[in-house]
């Protein structure tokens, strides 16, 4: 058991090995952040549901490598977001900013919430008028009552 | 729903429609500028502002993209037969094989520029081999195409750019 657990770990620190761990030395903390904070927000183009921070793609590892120089060279993060939005469009940033492309992406879930509130308040609408529709009144009650006495007199005066 | 559905299918499989496309930044800006050594000469330096005056196609790809070397004879065709010409912008490969691979297959590109860490490809808003640009004679971008070369892509969104010559 333990040769085997061995062996296990050992493997896992070989695959971590050769997955090789990228080390940047940022100048401060601050650029540290700000370098997690953007490779969480940026997506990679190659693995499209992935930011580039959790990407191993290769194209990946570079647009990190490409945001730790511009954050060398003194830009701040909107240029860098601005930088990458430039080449690889919107879809670049995880969180798109508001514009009249882009409109539909935020106002849509709003607008289906609206839909389906206003789909269920009428349905729930036409459901009453149906019951009420369905439902006999007292008067209606008395009189088939009596229809039914009348009939049943009927019945036993021929028979 | 489900005619729907075939009829996105079908556009997926005639690769009219991607659905990890993404569109294109470029159309109608400046090429971006670049420098970069050339893959058999690296003494020389590929730069996009050297080819102004004239209409070229910027190809990138890599040994290790399988649709790059599909489309390779076609690009030979359109370099020899119809003299296109060609600019190649190889992409994080090994400069051995990649010489390699076209010493062998036959080489489509005037030149070739070496990029292995992606230098040049984020500036040209790359993210997957082999994608073909045409550049006009202002050095503006005009059309970009995702995937590997074919004749239908050539005759839809290239052709008309080159009436001049052919």
């Amino acid at each position: 058991m333990k040769r085997l657990l061995l062996s296990i770990c050992l493997t896992l620190m070989a695959a971590v090995h050769a997955g090789g761990i990228e080390v940047y030395n940022f100048d401060d903390k601050a650029q540290e952040n700000v370098y997690k904070e953007l490779v969480d927000e940026l997506r990679c183009l190659v693995c499209q549901n992935q930011n580039i921070s959790a990407s191993n793609a290769e194209l990946a590892q570079d647009m990190r490598k490409k945001t730790v120089q511009l954050l060398k060279e003194g830009k701040s993060k909107g240029e860098i977001t601005e930088f990458m939005s430039q080449r690889y469009g919107d879809f670049v940033l995880y969180k798109p900013p508001f514009k009249a492309s882009t409109a539909v992406l935020w106002i849509a879930p709003f607008a289906f919430f609206i839909i389906a509130i206003w789909l269920m308040l009428r349905t729930i609408r036409a459901r009453k008028q149906e019951n009420e529709l369905s439902e006999l009144s007292d008067d209606q009650v008395k009189q088939a009552a009596s229809l039914l006495q009348s009939n049943s007199d009927k019945d036993s005066k021929t028979s | 729903m489900a005619g729907l559905f075939y009829f996105v299918l079908g556009q997926m499989n005639d690769g009219e429609y991607d659905p990890r496309d993404i569109p294109t930044e470029f159309i109608g800006r400046n090429a971006p500028e670049f420098a970069l050594p050339d893959l058999f000469n690296p003494e020389q330096v590929v730069s996009p502002s050297k080819l102004k005056g004239q209409v070229w196609l910027l190809n990138v790809w890599g040994t290790w993209c399988p649709e790059c070397w599909r489309e390779h004879d076609y690009l030979l065709h359109l370099a020899r037969t119809r003299g296109i010409n060609i600019v190649g912008l190889n992409w994080r490969d090994e400069a051995e094989e990649a010489k390699a691979m076209l010493v062998r297959l036959g080489n489509p590109f005037s030149q070739v520029g070496f990029d292995p860490d992606s230098s040049a490809v984020i500036d040209w808003g790359v993210y997957g081999a082999p994608e073909t640009f045409l550049i006009d004679a202002e050095g503006i971008v005009r059309v970009k195409h995702k995937g590997a070369m074919t004749e239908k892509a050539w005759m839809k969104k290239f052709a008309t750019h080159f009436t001049g010559n052919k």
